[in-house]
């Protein structure tokens, strides 16, 4: 009898496991998880666009990374402290609800509430004004350029909803009880998460009353994580996905060579450089003592001088990046163009160094993640083996990123000598750069809190003030050049490269990569 | 028995607490959490704010303190990552990595019996030397490199195979079961085979030595001397009494598998939570590994506390020395 019920049970669940067969599902995944759905709790790319699907904000951001119009039909800067935006009429919440300038309102509190980890979208002393249900002023204190250069991904709430919800505070970080929206999702987006197990799998579908032009032909999408690199390719290669990020530089060729899959690659927006503590009067991890020879020009020139940017394009990266010779990429700033690395030059880095008092060299440890950027590690032996034919001894300390963001940022107040980092301006900005990386600080970490070498020039703390509030686009830029300028000059934080997107896609599937990385189905078309 | 079962109990709890206080001092090694939980714009006074309400600045013994407090409670707390309780992200996959280690230790135990007993009786054949060398392989061959072959054979070449993931599943209860579902049981081979492998190997090899020991002896001989049937003399009398020492692997084994399942599970991207602690230690999810790590010290020590049992069950010694003492 027990037998047989059993034996009921497993053909009710067999029926109920087959799905209609003529539905077109994007299967997608990535190393990656999407955990909270709540967008404002982790400023992530991967997670800020999974949600970009099902969330929109005031604007948006094209193809081309473009801001556009998104809940807001336009808007005017009526003048420099105040900016006038026009709500699009008619939108609905995914339940059903109308969205209004109530709601644009409410997110701005939420956004600010104490376990928002984007409190940087806005200055903290801007004021919403409701002018009408379709009309919001922003009030500033002082004049702000790129005031809405991020709001593509501040995702706008309904304010009913939150509230039925328990969901008008962002799920602090530190909560000892869970916020019961984190497992959900109401957005105005063309998207609707359907089921979500965090780490496991998340179900979307179409919303059918989205307000836009739909560009997708997707009935479902299913993401998935898969963290192996190997099960990753695999999966992509048996046709059990149709679309991975991101593909390992040494399986690129693997997969074009394949019959049913192909490698999509484009500049990504984040640059990789080195850090040298010029902050300290004597370096923690080396052998000379009583003077930090990274404070001197020559030597953190000759450190530059002396890494062959080509061998790490070629062998490390497989061609898979592009030396810069700036902080920012071309993409995201205009003149980058105008900058040319110094020139690799053996002899000259050598002289340098013994111009600067150390014929023989030194030695130093390098600090670096091995499981953050692409080929990480790979990067650091390789420019540690670089440096060594100047007779700087390197010592690498390869570490995993939760290990490497502790040692080398404030937390252990910057207990590094050199280092290797990433980052990509979430502004999309010259100035979030300006102010992060090369901004002075002290040695907790208060101002340019990810200058991991504590690299300080008085004349581009200035300039980062007047970068700020400067409306002038063509002045703006000239600082802004100036400032990185001022930074190749004296090697501050040494560029190598922005990496490459890669994204391994099957042939069936057409879909648009954005270069800030965010996976956007709504561009997705299938055969 | 109650005696028995009382001082397990405590030795248990002991096992435990250590287990929870070598794991917390290790924590502090393992990295900071904060820099994952927050973005790259986070200033750094709600860093360092967030470290104060997390408790990471509090003193190790106060952090133990706390944590303890909490599990008599069963409350580990909220995954710093998930942003759920962590019992309720257990319970949640724990059904997945208890499907797959017993389908593994079956597959083992299985395979892995009759080929042993096999290979001890025929000791020259051809088949009994391709069942070794099979189990060579099983035993020098890394997890995560069969899972790869297994994937590229089966799911890249023939196609026969999900390449990953556990299939459909079919919730009963609070146990959500991916036995039920055709896509779930074809999810579950290949990592169930590689998980597997390498303990039907140490059957297979452990059953053939007992047996080749156990067929010298004197019963065995006095049994055929007596004309009974191969069969009966090879499984009634030979087997059984190779069994102590294998289920005795058997059951430590099982704690094994349950407890590192994580290279099979992180290859196949299987959700259970060998590829949860996977993650929570590449994020320094403090309140995951804490838990994680408390509850494979249990499965051992239930799991030991049963073979215990069973041992009392198939060998009489045991039990009259018992009584005895």
């Amino acid at each position: 009898m027990r037998i047989r019920a059993f034996v009921v049970m497993g053909a009710l669940a067999l029926g109920l496991a087959a799905t209609p067969a003529s539905a077109k599902t994007f299967r997608y995944a990535f190393q990656g998880d999407l955990n909270a759905l709540d967008p404002y709790t982790l400023n992530e790319s991967f997670t800020l666009g999974a949600l970009g699907n099902v969330m929109e904000g005031l604007t948006k951001r094209d193809k081309d990374l473009k801001i556009i119009p998104g809940l807001a039909e336009s808007w005017e800067i009526v003048d420099p402290l105040k900016w006038r935006f026009h709500l699009r009429k008619g939108v609905k919440f995914h339940n059903g609800e109308d969205f209004t300038a109530d709601d644009v309102l409410f997110s701005l509190d939420r956004m600010r509430s104490p376990g928002s980890q984007i409190k940087t979208r806005a200055p903290a002393d801007m004021k919403a004004v409701k002018v009408d249900d379709y009309t919001v002023d922003f009030v500033l204190t002082s004049p702000n350029p790129i005031l809405n250069a991020e709001w593509d991904t501040w995702y706008i709430f309904s304010k009913k909803w939150s509230e039925a919800n328990g969901a008008t505070q962002a799920q602090a970080a530190s909560a000892t009880s869970l916020n019961p929206f984190a497992l959900k999702a109401n957005g105005t987006g063309p998207f609707i998460v359907v089921s979500h197990e965090p780490g496991v799998k998340t179900v979307f579908k179409p919303n059918p009353n989205w307000w836009g032009k739909k560009e997708h032909n997707l009935d479902e999408v299913v993401f998935q994580t898969i963290k192996s690199d190997a099960t990753r390719v695999a999966a992509l290669l048996s046709g059990d996905i149709d679309m991975m990020d991101p593909v390992p530089v040494q399986d690129i060729e693997r997969i074009k060579a394949s019959p049913n899959a192909t490698v999509l690659t484009g500049p990504e927006l984040r640059t990789i450089f080195l850090n040298l503590d010029s902050f300290r009067d004597e370096l923690l991890y080396s052998n000379v003592k009583g003077k930090n020879p990274f404070k001197d020009v020559r030597v953190r020139k000759a450190v530059y001088q002396a890494i062959d940017m080509d061998a790490i394009h070629n062998k490390v990266m497989r061609g898979m990046s592009t030396n810069s010779a700036i902080l920012i990429s071309p993409l995201l700033y205009a003149r980058a163009g105008e900058f040319k690395r110094h020139p690799y030059d053996v002899a000259a880095a050598k002289k340098l160094l013994t111009e600067a008092g150390y014929p023989q060299g030194f030695e130093v440890e390098l600090d670096c993640p091995n499981d953050r950027y692409v080929n990480d590690e790979a990067i650091c032996q390789a420019v540690a083996q670089m440096l060594s034919r100047i007779d700087i001894k390197v010592k690498l300390n390869a570490m995993p990123k939760a290990k490497f963001f502790e040692k080398a940022g404030p937390t252990k107040k910057y207990d590094s000598s050199f280092n290797l980092l990433g980052w990509t301006p979430g502004s999309f900005d010259s100035w979030n750069i300006l102010e992060n990386i090369i901004g002075c600080r002290d040695a907790d970490g208060k101002g340019g809190t990810f200058n991991y070498g504590g690299y300080c020039n008085k004349r581009i703390q200035e300039l980062n003030k007047l970068i700020l509030v400067e409306a002038d686009t063509k002045k703006r830029d000239e600082m802004i050049y100036e400032a990185f300028k001022i930074n190749h000059d004296e090697v501050g934080v040494i560029p190598l490269h922005q990496q490459a997107l890669a994204w391994g896609v099957s042939k069936k599937v057409k879909i648009v990569q954005r270069a800030d990385n965010q996976i956007l189905f709504y561009w997705a078309t299938m055969e | 028995m109650l005696a028995f079962a009382i001082r397990r109990l405590f030795e248990a709890a002991l096992v435990m607490v250590t287990v929870a206080l070598i794991a917390f001092t290790l924590f502090r090694f393992v990295g900071d959490p904060v820099n994952q939980m927050t973005g790259q714009d986070t200033p750094l006074e709600d860093r360092l704010k967030l470290r104060q309400e997390l408790g990471l600045d509090d003193p190790i013994a106060v952090q133990f303190g706390r944590f303890l407090s909490g599990a008599v409670r069963f409350d580990f707390g909220i995954s710093y990552q998930m942003k759920q309780p962590v019992t309720a992200i257990i319970a949640e996959r724990f059904p997945a990595t208890l499907e797959l280690a017993l389908v593994a230790a079956l597959f083992a135990v299985a395979l892995g019996i009759p080929m042993g007993v096999y290979t001890g009786i025929h000791r020259d054949s051809w088949l009994a030397k391709i069942f070794l060398s099979v189990s060579l392989v099983g035993v020098s061959l890394p997890t995560f490199l069969i899972g790869i072959l297994l994937i590229y054979v089966f799911s890249v070449k023939l196609g026969l195979l999900p390449s990953f993931g556990r299939g459909d599943v079919v919730q009963i209860g609070f146990w959500r079961t991916g036995l039920l579902t055709a896509s779930g049981l074809k999810a579950l081979i290949m990592p169930a085979v590689t998980l597997g492998l390498f303990q039907m190997t140490l059957v297979t090899r452990l059953v053939r030595s007992e047996m080749l020991e156990v067929l010298r002896t004197d019963y065995i001989k006095f049994a055929r001397a007596r004309g009974l049937p191969e069969r009966s003399i090879n499984f009634g009398h030979a087997l059984k009494n190779t069994l102590v020492p294998v289920i005795t692997v058997i059951g430590l084994q099982l704690g094994a598998i349950i407890a590192f399942a994580i290279i099979t599970e992180t290859v196949f991207q299987w959700p259970g939570m060998g590829l949860m602690f996977i993650q929570a230690v590449q994020n320094a999810d403090v309140p995951i590994m804490a838990a994680y790590l408390l509850l494979v010290a249990f499965l051992f020590v239930l799991i030991n506390f049963l073979v215990d049992i069973i041992y009392v069950r198939v060998d009489p010694r045991i039990r009259i020395y018992g009584r005895a003492a």
